[in-house]
């Protein structure tokens, strides 16, 4: 349990998620361990025994997340008046799997306890987040960073908004150079250079695998994806070889799924839940190599729509009737997996004969030609210009 | 009161009365139904031999039957196992609960012994008693042809009646449902069948909160491979996991001697589905339509009686497996106590069965000629008497599932504490340690599954006491079903609140196992998973379980669940949780 306690708080580090020293973390089997020890393990041992989990994790975010997510605690407690409070981002992971994030006044056990019972977050103003698991750590670690994600695109998603109706107040200000300047310093590695992937074609199941793991590292690399989430795949001799559900983007060994596209096989039964979005968009595009990300200003400008009387206002995600782009990259409405609204139905046919599509509040895919280097390229070129104008937006 | 009809129908079969209890709301609230309310009134009768007149045979809905939330139609049959002697329970799909629930009672409790044998008809408040001596013997796709005009039913086939120990319950037809000689536990109550049929509707406190939570559930439905996925189980039913248990060389051949049987794609699903085209069926009101219908009154089997009519029979012909599952169907056998046991059978004859032979023994267990006499009452007590226990694959007597237990040390630990012997769903490990739900956990490691395994097991429990189908779980968790729950009932409820039903009734069965003698000694699993390898390959390798880990790893389970080194409930434990150890 100490190991897989010390890798994800390592993992949190790695994505700019906490600072070395933040995070508390306690994992228990038949005993109860933590990462380190703390003023604070005693309270959170007695959250542990109000609950029914096997992991706790306790951090404040680093920057700019901090920021962002006090000042989304703050007014929610603002608008919540005496009762619960919550925030409520609208990006896809959160309607999805979080559904809302709790916040509570301040570090109190019960009430802690009393959130974590029907949430898998909550957070403390001025204190941090805290999240749980109850088969590995690793849940505490993708609901905290899932948190983050989420909260970042509310904020933006916001103050994009209030600009243009003229209402920032100064502390969103504030919070925005403050992001802004942190940003700077993350969202371009590498001064900005692309990564030397391998290039393609790959004419052996070996070479798939290993472009397939180096294409996933690079993508978390890059912080184009929010935790782990995302997806990767290659077609080789009518075979998908794609990254396994739930797996980290950036330690694919031992986690991709050869799927035969003969019907033979239900092997793939653990590929990612886009298996058939990846497997329409290469038979319609013609290209072998999908990649698949959730670049932050890619999904805070697909939620950006001034059709304020459009009727179908409020359920975006599903039924946008518009045909979007973002330049020359189109942005469709659609569910995770293969639903009545599900993206495999509606991305594939708007990608036919583009580099890239976009799902509303989800993510980014594109596609190369033979390898992931032109995958990556538009997922990276995409993501800097949907940053670039952002910032046009909002004056910068 | 919402959500539930706050009456219990309760039938005497020794004279054919019956009445209705209307317990306290006290009573729901503590329980909420199913799994955990039919361990509740099993509980003062829990140590009287299976076949007691006295022994009730309980089958309760839960709250969220009979409601829109999705796949919330199963119904727990709950009684003493005869198979294991240890509390004996299945979870029914189909449309019977609903239709219990709809008649107007959240559950039914039969006792006594009728004088000849009969069937309870349920139509709305209307009960009748019938005569069904002119049923018994039949076939069940005839007894069918009988009692389809009452509606849908569960009845015993001709297994029960020979008192096959691993017999099934039939539901609506030939299909197979429940473990632990349920079937034979209703024949020694002289009860052929239970058919029920009702009008009434179930009233939801908030139906516009409940429809929201619905469409949290089906969005993550949706969203999850393993069930609306391309490979998924909503097109290959849970034939699907054959594939995946073959890849990680954990599908059990040969008695569990292999973990890798090299004919897999003569019988695989994707092999039946494109032969048979078949049309998918589901439960009521599920989107799953887990089930696959070949058209002629027949269904592809499951992953389960798929891989023990096959690889652990080293069988390669889908036709003998058809026929096998058609045989325990329409005598009403449990086909994976069955398969285990024709696998003890070949290998204490040290040789492989042919595919007519796999045939004729499972009727002659189900009628009681030659061998098929010692066969039918289990593995256990077939190797037993023939000196040769070492080739029985079962824990508690009961024959261990075709998730092979050296490839996944959670399903190990898991079979060991199941309260009603070998059972790959009490825990459902599968769902982390294979199909990497809700996160992967690894698969060969003892490392955390203690709590994981309890944690589990309550979950579990409180999918079984809402009644929703455990396949739902792959995808959503206790946090959206406890929203369910709260717009069915009025009542505000969260997801740990419903992990402590599912725990206090996890914990309410140890008592009862307690009290009929089983210790620790039975929480372990045959000695051939911890000195024979499995079969390694494609870069895994499948070592022997670790002894020493696997008695740490259980006794880790024992303090997690708050029972005594020796597995046995304690009384600050059972305080815990708001119940009396000794009555």
């Amino acid at each position: 349990m100490r190991d897989l306690i010390e890798k994800y708080v390592s993992k949190m580090v790695r994505a700019g998620l906490a600072s070395a020293d933040a995070p508390l973390f306690g994992g228990v089997d038949a005993d109860l361990v933590w990462n380190r020890s703390d003023a604070r393990c005693a309270d959170l041992e007695a959250v542990i025994q109000g609950l029914s989990v096997n992991s706790l994790l306790f951090c404040r975010p680093a920057e700019p997340y901090a920021s962002i997510v006090e000042f989304l605690a703050r007014q929610a407690l603002d608008e919540a008046g005496d009762g619960p409070a919550a925030i409520q981002p609208q990006d896809c992971e959160t309607r999805t799997f979080l559904h809302d994030l709790p916040v509570i006044r301040e570090f109190s056990v019960p009430d802690i306890i009393q959130n974590l019972k029907r949430r898998k977050t909550v957070i403390i103003p001025g204190e941090g987040i805290v999240t749980w698991g109850t088969v590995s750590p690793e849940q505490a670690y993708i609901f905290f960073s899932s948190a983050c994600f989420a909260c970042f695109v509310k904020f933006f998603t916001q103050y994009l908004k209030d600009y243009r109706e003229a209402c920032l107040v100064p502390e969103q200000l504030v919070v925005f150079e403050k992001a802004m300047g942190a940003l700077n310093s993350v969202v371009q590695p590498r001064g900005g250079a692309l990564p030397d992937l391998m290039t393609g074609p790959f004419e052996n199941e070996e070479a798939v695998y290993a472009a397939i793991t180096q294409a996933g590292r690079a993508t978390v690399d890059y912080q184009l994806v929010d935790s782990f989430f995302g997806n990767v795949s290659y077609l080789y001799n009518n075979t998908l070889y794609i990254s396994q559900t739930t797996s980290s983007l950036e330690e694919l060994e031992g986690c991709i799924d050869p799927c035969p596209l003969d019907g033979s096989s239900c092997a793939a039964l653990t590929a990612s839940s886009e298996f058939t979005a990846h497997r329409e968009i290469l038979r319609r595009t013609g290209k072998r190599a999908v990649l698949h990300g959730h670049p932050k200003f890619t999904v805070i400008l697909s939620m950006d729509c001034d059709r304020l009387d459009c009727p179908m206002r409020g359920q975006c995600m599903v039924r946008c009737p518009e045909k979007r782009f973002i330049g020359d990259i189109p942005i469709v409405p659609g569910e995770v997996g293969t639903g009545p609204w599900g993206l495999a139905n509606t991305l594939p046919p708007a990608m036919e004969g583009r580099r890239g599509g976009i799902v509303y509040g989800h993510g980014l895919f594109t596609v190369g030609q033979e390898d992931f280097r032109e995958a990556f390229a538009n997922l990276f070129e995409i993501e800097t210009s949907c940053q670039a104008m952002y910032l046009k937006l909002v004056g910068c | 009161m919402y959500g539930w009809t706050g009456a219990i129908l309760h039938v005497d079969l020794r004279d054919g009365t019956h009445w209705v209890e209307h317990p306290d709301a006290e009573l729901y609230r503590t329980w909420i139904g199913g799994k955990a309310l039919a361990a509740c009134y099993l509980a003062p009768s829990a140590t009287l031999p299976w076949n007691d007149p006295a022994m009730p045979i309980i089958w309760m809905t839960g709250p969220l039957t009979a409601t829109p939330s999705p796949s919330s139609g199963h119904v727990t049959v709950m009684t003493r196992s005869p198979l294991t002697g240890t509390v004996g329970d299945a979870t029914l799909g189909g449309e019977w609960g609903t239709q219990l629930k709809r008649a107007g009672y959240d559950g039914l409790i039969v006792r006594g012994r009728a004088h000849h044998p009969c069937g309870i008809v349920i139509q709305d408040g209307e009960i009748e008693i019938q005569d069904a001596r002119g049923l018994v013997g039949l076939r069940t796709s005839d007894l069918a042809a009988h009692l389809k005009p009452l509606g849908p039913f569960v009845a015993v086939g001709p297994a029960a009646t020979r008192g096959v120990r691993f017999a099934s319950l039939v539901m609506d037809g030939p299909v197979t449902v429940g473990r632990n000689g349920l079937g034979l536990a209703l024949s020694a109550h002289n009860l052929q069948f239970v058919s029920v049929r009702g009008t009434g509707i179930v009233s939801v406190a908030d139906p516009a909160g409940l429809e929201k939570a619905s469409e949290d559930i089906q969005r993550l439905v949706a969203a999850t491979p393993a069930l609306l996925g391309e490979y998924g189980i909503g097109r290959y039913g849970s034939g699907a996991f054959y594939d995946l248990m073959v890849s990680r060389r954990m599908l059990p051949t040969a008695n569990f001697r292999k973990t890798y049987f090299a004919e897999w794609r003569k019988v695989n699903a994707c092999t039946g589905i494109q032969r048979f085209k078949p049309e998918s069926v589901g439960c009521a009101g599920c989107s799953l339509l887990c089930q696959k219908a070949i058209g002629d009154g027949r269904f592809l089997p499951g992953f389960e009686p798929l891989a023990q009519f096959t690889a652990l029979l080293e069988n390669d012909d889908l036709d003998i497996c058809l026929e096998a599952c058609e045989i325990c169907a329409e005598m009403g056998m449990d086909p994976l106590s069955a398969a285990g046991t024709l696998a003890t059978y070949a290998e204490s004859q040290g040789r492989r069965l042919e595919g007519e032979e796999i045939l004729d023994l499972l009727y002659q267990i189900s009628v009681g000629h030659g061998v098929g006499v010692d066969l039918a009452r289990g593995s256990l007590s077939y190797s037993e008497q023939h000196e040769v226990p070492q080739f029985s694959m079962t824990v508690k007597g009961q024959e261990i599932p075709p998730y092979d237990p050296r490839g996944a040390c959670g399903m190990a630990l898991s079979y060991a504490t199941s309260t009603r012997g070998a059972c790959h769903l009490r825990a459902f490990p599968i769902s982390h340690e294979i199909l990497r739900k809700p996160v992967a956990t690894d698969r060969f490691s003892f490392e955390g599954k203690a709590r994981i395994i309890k944690i589990a097991e309550d979950a579990c429990a409180a999918a079984d006491s809402l009644t929703i189908c455990k396949f739902l779980m792959l995808g959503c968790s206790l946090e959206e079903c406890a929203r369910s729950f709260t717009a069915v009932t009025g009542l505000e409820t969260t997801a740990q609140d419903l992990l402590r039903v599912g725990e206090r009734a996890s914990y309410l069965e140890r008592i009862l196992n307690a009290r009929n003698g089983f210790t620790a000694k039975d929480d372990t699993l045959p000695a051939r998973f911890f000195e024979e390898s499995g079969s390694s390959g494609n870069q895994i390798e499948v070592p022997p379980l670790d002894r020493e880990v696997f008695r740490q790893s259980l006794a880790n389970y024992y303090r997690v669940r708050g029972l005594d080194a020796d597995g046995q409930p304690t009384l600050q434990g059972a305080a815990a949780l708001g119940l009396d150890l000794h009555s």
